[in-house]
């Protein structure tokens, strides 16, 4: 008896202990151990679900394991202990049914009433259309022209272990997600191609991004930051590489960036039209086609421009590349609709189109010594 | 259970067929999966040599054993006991058939109640129709998908309700040929053994002319939702039906043989239990698939 | 009871075979239970090195960051098929070998139902995994869409192999339908005069009632990859908006096999369980009634939860919270199993054998994988853990120290009456207390940088992971390498290098399995026993 009086309060105090240690893990610090607490309302209160769901899980454990570990030293045949022979009980079993299944109801109240407050989108400040592609994010605001690609900027150096990794290693984007604080912003989630998933964990948001449908989702982040995520649906090859970044401004910051971005837009605008009735040199093109081939087509094709036989073609001796020059143009900017091959008139300027286009016809001994330039691009999407 | 009289349960000694059956199956696998990559593909391949060989050792299996089993049977090898493990087996089996079936009008139902209103901008969607598919009507069925595919409804009146006839009298003539087994009039047994198989072929027939007419007024196996169901739920039972048809093809040979007696009759009842499963699939799909 | 005549063929077999089978013959045709139970269990071992060998290849991979040893797409081929073989080609396999070798012996029957069938089930199973092994090897790879496929990954954008992958899948249900089929009949059947529905022993239930769920869920599957098949070959829309279609619908039909398909992977477990605590307790099993009553909820209730896989992909809030509440009830059945293996054990007469310690390992590391399962189960805290390596955490807790250590302990504590003589007790001892500490090694961590941010499958992370990511694969190695322990351990005793066994083996052992000699006569039961 005394035995286990002694065993109960072993386990109390373990208990009592795992508790503490986890309220001193700061709440709201990045943590390797636990999730992160987050920045907005829903994601501390998802955290202290969280909590709370691990210490009842940590709080049975204890007891089961405990009745357990004191059963197996007190009832051991090398104690001489003679067995018992009770098989049932029926008040036992009962309690035992019961009781979890109180325990699981008290659980239930909170978990629902956060859910139910998680899926409210209604009465947004700021919609963004979130679309998914292998293997970037493009973010459309709704309430003005801004649209643009976030992709993935870490080097490809650091990846396959050339240079040293970066801290934000895997984690940083060319352009990131721009949003204001203190105002809730709805995110309509999909996708161009498979599934993905957008997933910022300090905001607690997760959401598939499936092709033909649009889901919502929403966030009011309480401090300006910069926040990261990642894709979180397996979506093919590089699934790995399609991080999230978020920035988030206080609402004058904001309004300042989204000013800027429309001017920005506006000067895009003039400088295409310049580029429009310039001629490049072979040599321009093939500088700058290498690198756009490098930063958007080499996930597929490779840059050696072999591709993954059977899953992405070369382009490397290609028929396409080689011959058929409209048709490379037009593959170009409509994409190959059921297949990875994505419509790239959105993602890149006409010169660029034509720059990456040269750079192909003429790279890795597809010696074809032509040379495309802007206007060809546009005649071709204007003559359609 | 067994509390009744002991009788010897028979357990087979050696056979070859298990393993030629699996060999089968195994290239009736590669070479239907290098058969469908070869055709979409456009290559010229051997799959198809292969399924045909898988095919024939099916086929070569199924018979030996099965007249291993006949063998068996006939010459009073087996008890009651066993019996009933080949019915309940096949019991069994119709009802892994059943949740076959049941996949695919899970797919149906979801369509028709989830997948569909949601891209015309039900429940929580309603961004998904605004965005996406403006424009985009959530009717059943489907005559125009989302992305523009447009299709003709296939009416029931006509071809569908009379093999709805057909199969629900080959259902009441295959009973028939049952209660002849079972009181030991074999001409009424063969008789209504082989309507039954008439109306199973004619069923079959009007079936590919069901077929031909849907390609005729515009709806094909791709030709989205409402279209693949359509092939998906009548192609599978079509197939069940064939293998029904050939299932009491063999039972009739084996009745002019004189097998099957009143109280030993197991393959007789499986293929009988067979058939009234594929009607009752049949109807389900008339009601589900045509008029609702 | 008829044993031991014409032993002269066999030297240590007692055999009364008319043409006694010898070399490869008798294991192709065998019509023999304990013959394919052997098959089953040694190519499930042998699929679990495989499958164990390609996640030795992941974990070599995620030892540090970024790439060195496999490019990202063989990576996802190497998770896709390491989850399928193990699921498939291990875990399943194990168990049906079980069911083969035990049922017939517990129930008191010759044989089992339909002897032919069930080596064709058999060897349906090499064969599907050679094609879809061989798949790896094709022009673009082979499967490398998760275990899951999830559409329209698996169709529009797959490799060219998927349709061997679809075939494949295809024979390997019609396989686990026989074999189900073979089980459900047997039992329902071929029971010994005078056992009754509630003397049955608590393998033999758990296993009646994983043969239904196989039953109901795999022509499930069987139907959803036909429809993947369709869909990527033959210009049909189940999965693709375009026509009216949803990718979602893919994920609907597949877990509603799916999550019946982790309990088919877990309930002979608890069968196995339930006989090894009782013998080693020298007591009998606590609420017997009640085990059998929480089976069967377990299964029913494992048909309305399928979607709390499902809780990212937008399902309406009373979808969530409905499959959210079912899914925790889950574990009030599951916790009365727990909790009658732990009043079994109270007051008992422990030893701790090596049966007794896989089965003790069992309830606890099981337990721990549950309580995750339960945290995976509220709606709101799961958009946090989802695809993470939380969820890789909580699958392995249960699949790993559950499912195969069942399978473990129960190879121990069934080894002595397959093989006629005792295990080598030191390589045993060794293999349980490496295998114990690696494994937690292995997937303790994955907790945390589950928690911390880590999405699963992917072949580089964030360098925040680097420090547990090496522990984890430093588990991992560990823990592959005891599995070679365990290897030679079942060479060995295959070899018949031992102790000869008692009929009986264990002190406390109750049941009809050892009544009979060790090892089991090559036919048992040609006449029914009498139970009382
Ligand atoms: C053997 C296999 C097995 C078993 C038994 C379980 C058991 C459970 N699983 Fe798990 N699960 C998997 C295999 C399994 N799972 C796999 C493979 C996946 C991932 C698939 C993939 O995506 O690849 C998965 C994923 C998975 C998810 C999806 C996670 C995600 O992707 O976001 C969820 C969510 O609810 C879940 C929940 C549960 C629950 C509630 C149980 C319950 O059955 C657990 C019940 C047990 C206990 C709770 C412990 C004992 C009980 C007590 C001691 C009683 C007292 C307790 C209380 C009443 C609180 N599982
Ligand atoms: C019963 C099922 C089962 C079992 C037993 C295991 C066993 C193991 N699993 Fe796995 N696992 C799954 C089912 C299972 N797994 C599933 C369903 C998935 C999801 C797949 C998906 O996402 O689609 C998964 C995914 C998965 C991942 C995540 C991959 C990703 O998301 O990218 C990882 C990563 O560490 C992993 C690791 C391991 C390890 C180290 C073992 C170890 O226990 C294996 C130990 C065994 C051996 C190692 C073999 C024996 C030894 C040899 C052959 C000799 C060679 C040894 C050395 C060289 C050391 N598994
Ligand atoms: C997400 C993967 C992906 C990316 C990124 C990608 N492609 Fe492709 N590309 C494909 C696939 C898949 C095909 C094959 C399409 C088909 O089957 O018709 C293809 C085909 C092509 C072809 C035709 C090859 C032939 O011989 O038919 C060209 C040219 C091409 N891509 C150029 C590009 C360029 C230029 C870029 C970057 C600006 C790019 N691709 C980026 C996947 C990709
Ligand atoms: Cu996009 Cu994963
Ligand atoms: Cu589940």
């Amino acid at each position: 008896m005394n035995l286990i009086k002694k065993t109960m309060a072993a386990v109390l105090t373990f208990f009592f202990s795992m508790s503490i240690w986890a309220q001193t893990i700061d709440a709201s610090q990045r943590s390797d151990l636990n999730l992160r607490a987050g920045v907005t309302e829903i994601s501390n209160e998802v955290y202290d679900l969280h909590m709370l769901m691990f210490m009842v899980c940590v709080g049975i454990a204890v007891v089961v394991f405990g009745v357990m570990f004191v059963s197996m030293y007190l009832h051991r045949k090398s104690r001489g202990v003679k067995p018992a022979n009770f098989h049932e009980s029926v008040k036992v079993e009962i309690a035992w049914t019961v009781i979890p299944f109180i325990i699981l109801i008290a659980m239930a109240f909170p978990a629902a009433k956060t859910l139910i407050a998680m899926e409210d989108t209604s009465e947004a400040d700021l919609t963004i259309l979130v679309t998914g592609s292998q293997w970037k994010w493009n973010y459309r605001y709704m309430d003005s022209g801004i649209e643009y690609f976030s992709n993935l900027a870490t080097q490809r150096e650091q990846i396959n272990n050339k240079f040293e990794k970066g801290e934000n290693y895997l984690l940083e984007v060319d352009r990131p997600l721009v949003i204001p604080t203190g105002q809730k912003v709805r995110f309509l989630i999909t996708s161009d191609d498979v599934i993905h998933s957008w997933w910022v964990p300090d905001f607690a948001v997760k959401k598939d991004a499936n092709p033909g449908f649009i889901n919502e989702a929403w966030t009011n982040v309480i401090e300006p930051g910069v926040y990261r995520g990642q894709c979180a649906e397996l979506c093919g090859k590089d699934h790995g590489f399609m991080p999230i970044v978020v920035i988030a401004k206080s609402p004058d910051d904001y309004a300042q960036w989204k000013a800027d971005e429309i001017s920005a837009i506006e000067t895009a605008k003039a400088e295409e039209e310049r580029l429009l009735s310039m001629n490049m040199s072979m040599d321009d093109l093939m500088a700058n086609g290498q690198k756009i081939y490098l930063a958007k087509c080499a996930a597929c094709h490779m840059p050696n421009g072999e591709g993954l036989p059977g899953v992405f073609p070369a382009i490397k001796g290609s028929d396409l590349a080689l011959n058929d020059r409209a048709g490379h143009i037009d593959i170009l900017l409509n994409g190959r609709t059921g297949t990875a091959m994505q419509a790239f008139s959105k993602q890149l300027t006409l010169s660029e189109i034509a720059a990456v286009i040269t750079f192909q016809r003429n790279a890795w001994g597809n010696n074809t010594g032509d040379i495309v330039q802007a206007a060809e691009v546009h005649a071709y999407a204007n003559g359609q | 259970m067994a509390q009744e009289e002991y009788q010897k349960y028979y357990v087979p000694e050696q056979s070859v067929w298990p393993i030629v059956g699996a060999v089968a199956l195994f290239l009736i696998a590669v070479g239907a999966g290098n058969l469908t990559i070869d055709i979409t593909n456009g290559n010229e391949g051997y799959g198809q040599w292969v399924l045909l060989a898988g095919i024939v050792t099916l086929i070569v299996m199924v018979t030996g054993w099965f007249r291993n089993q006949i063998h068996e049977s006939m010459s009073g090898l087996y008890s009651d006991q066993l019996g009933r493990s080949y019915r309940q087996g096949m019991a069994w089996f119709i009802f892994s058939e059943v949740m076959f079936f049941a996949a695919f009008f899970g797919a149906l139902f979801y369509a028709r109640t989830i997948a569909i209103p949601w891209l015309g901008g039900a429940s929580n969607n309603a961004m998904t129709n605004e965005v996406l598919w403006p424009g985009f009507e959530a009717v059943w069925p489907l005559l125009q998908t989302p992305g523009g595919i447009e299709s003709t409804q296939m009416g029931w009146f006509g071809l569908p309700l009379v093999n709805t006839m057909l199969l629900l009298t080959s259902s009441v003539t295959c009973h028939y040929a049952h209660v002849g087994l079972e009181q030991n009039k074999r001409k009424q047994l063969s008789w209504m053994l082989g309507l039954t198989i008439l109306l199973g072929c004619v069923f079959l027939g009007l079936q590919v002319e069901e077929y031909i007419h849907a390609y005729d007024i515009g709806l094909t196996l791709d030709s989205g939702m409402y279209g693949n169901t359509f092939f998906l739920l009548t192609g599978f039972h079509g197939m069940h039906v064939t293998l029904g048809t050939v299932i009491l093809i063999v039972l009739w040979f084996r009745v002019q043989k004189g097998h099957f007696t009143p109280d030993n009759h197991f393959a007789f009842q499986a293929g009988s239990w067979y058939w009234h499963f594929v009607d009752v699939v049949w109807v389900m799909l008339f009601f589900f698939v045509y008029i609702l | 009871m008829s044993t031991a005549t014409e032993t002269a063929h066999h030297g240590e077999h007692d055999d009364h075979h008319h043409h006694a089978p010898a070399g490869l013959k008798r294991w192709l045709l065998t019509t023999n239970h304990k013959d394919i139970g052997t098959l089953y269990l040694w190519f499930s071992f042998i699929m679990f090195l495989t499958g164990g060998a390609m996640a030795m290849v992941i974990r070599a991979e995620l030892f540090q960051p970024g790439l060195q040893i496999v490019d990202p797409n063989f990576f996802n081929q190497m998770t896709t098929v390491h989850g399928l073989i193990m699921v498939f080609g291990a875990v399943m396999p194990a168990f049906t070998g079980l069911a083969n070798w035990l049922i017939p012996m517990m129930i008191g029957a010759p044989d089992m139902a339909l002897p032919r069938m069930n080596n064709w089930s058999f060897w349906i199973l090499p064969f599907a995994f050679l094609i879809l092994l061989s798949s790896l090897f094709m022009e673009g790879g082979g499967p490398a869409f998760g275990w899951t496929f999830y559409a329209p990954l698996s169709t529009t954008y797959s490799s060219d192999s998927t349709a061997l992958f679809v075939f494949s899948v295809h024979i390997m249900g019609i396989s686990s339908i026989m074999g189900a089929i073979n089980v459900i009949v047997t039992i329902w059947n071929m029971r010994a005069p005078g056992m009754t529905w509630m003397k049955m022993p608590m393998f033999v239930w758990t296993w009646l009632i994983t043969a239904f769920l196989l039953i109901a869920v795999m022509p499930v599957l069987a139907g959803v990859v036909t429809m993947v098949l369709t869909d990527k070959y033959f210009g049909t829309s189940f999965f693709n908006a375009a026509g009216g279609g949803d990718p979602v619908m893919f994920q609907h039909i597949f877990w509603f096999f799916g999550h019946p398909e982790v309990y088919i992977m877990i309930l002979p477990a608890f069968g196995i369980i339930s006989h090894i605590i009782p013998t080693f307790a020298r007591k009998p099993l606590f609420g017997y009634a009640s085990m059998v009553y929480a089976t069967a909820s377990i299964a029913l209730l494992s048909f309305i939860v399928w979607a709390h896989h499902m809780f990212t992909t937008g399902m309406p809030v009373a979808a969530e919270m409905f499959f959210m509440f079912a899914t925790m009830l889950i574990s009030v059945p599951t916790g009365v199993k727990v909790f009658n293996w732990v009043a079994t054990m109270w007051r008992g007469s422990m030893t701790f054998e090596i049966p007794m310690l896989f089965a003790i390992a069992f309830v606890v590391l099981f337990t721990i994988g549950g309580l995750s399962g339960l945290m995976l189960a509220i709606t709101p805290v799961d958009f946090q853990y989802h695809d993470t390596y939380f969820v890789v955490a909580h699958f392995h807790y249960v699949l790993v120290t559950g499912a195969v250590f069942s399978i473990m302990a129960a190879a121990y504590y069934w080894l002595p009456k397959w093989t006629g003589v005792m295990y080598d007790n030191t390589l045993a001892k060794w293999h349980f207390w490496a295998s114990l500490v690696s494994v937690n090694v292995l997937f303790f961590p994955m907790h945390f940088v589950g928690l911390a941010g880590m999405p699963r499958r992917i072949p580089d992370y964030a360098l925040q992971f680097a420090d547990f990511n090496k522990w984890i694969s430093i588990g991992g190695f560990a823990f592959g390498l005891s599995q070679l322990i365990f290897l030679a351990l079942l060479i060995k005793a295959c070899r018949k290098q031992g102790e000869p066994a008692t009929s009986q083996v264990w002190d406390g052992a109750e049941g009809l399995e050892w009544e009979i000699p060790s090892p089991a006569p090559y036919h048992t039961f040609d006449t029914p026993p009498l139970i009382k």
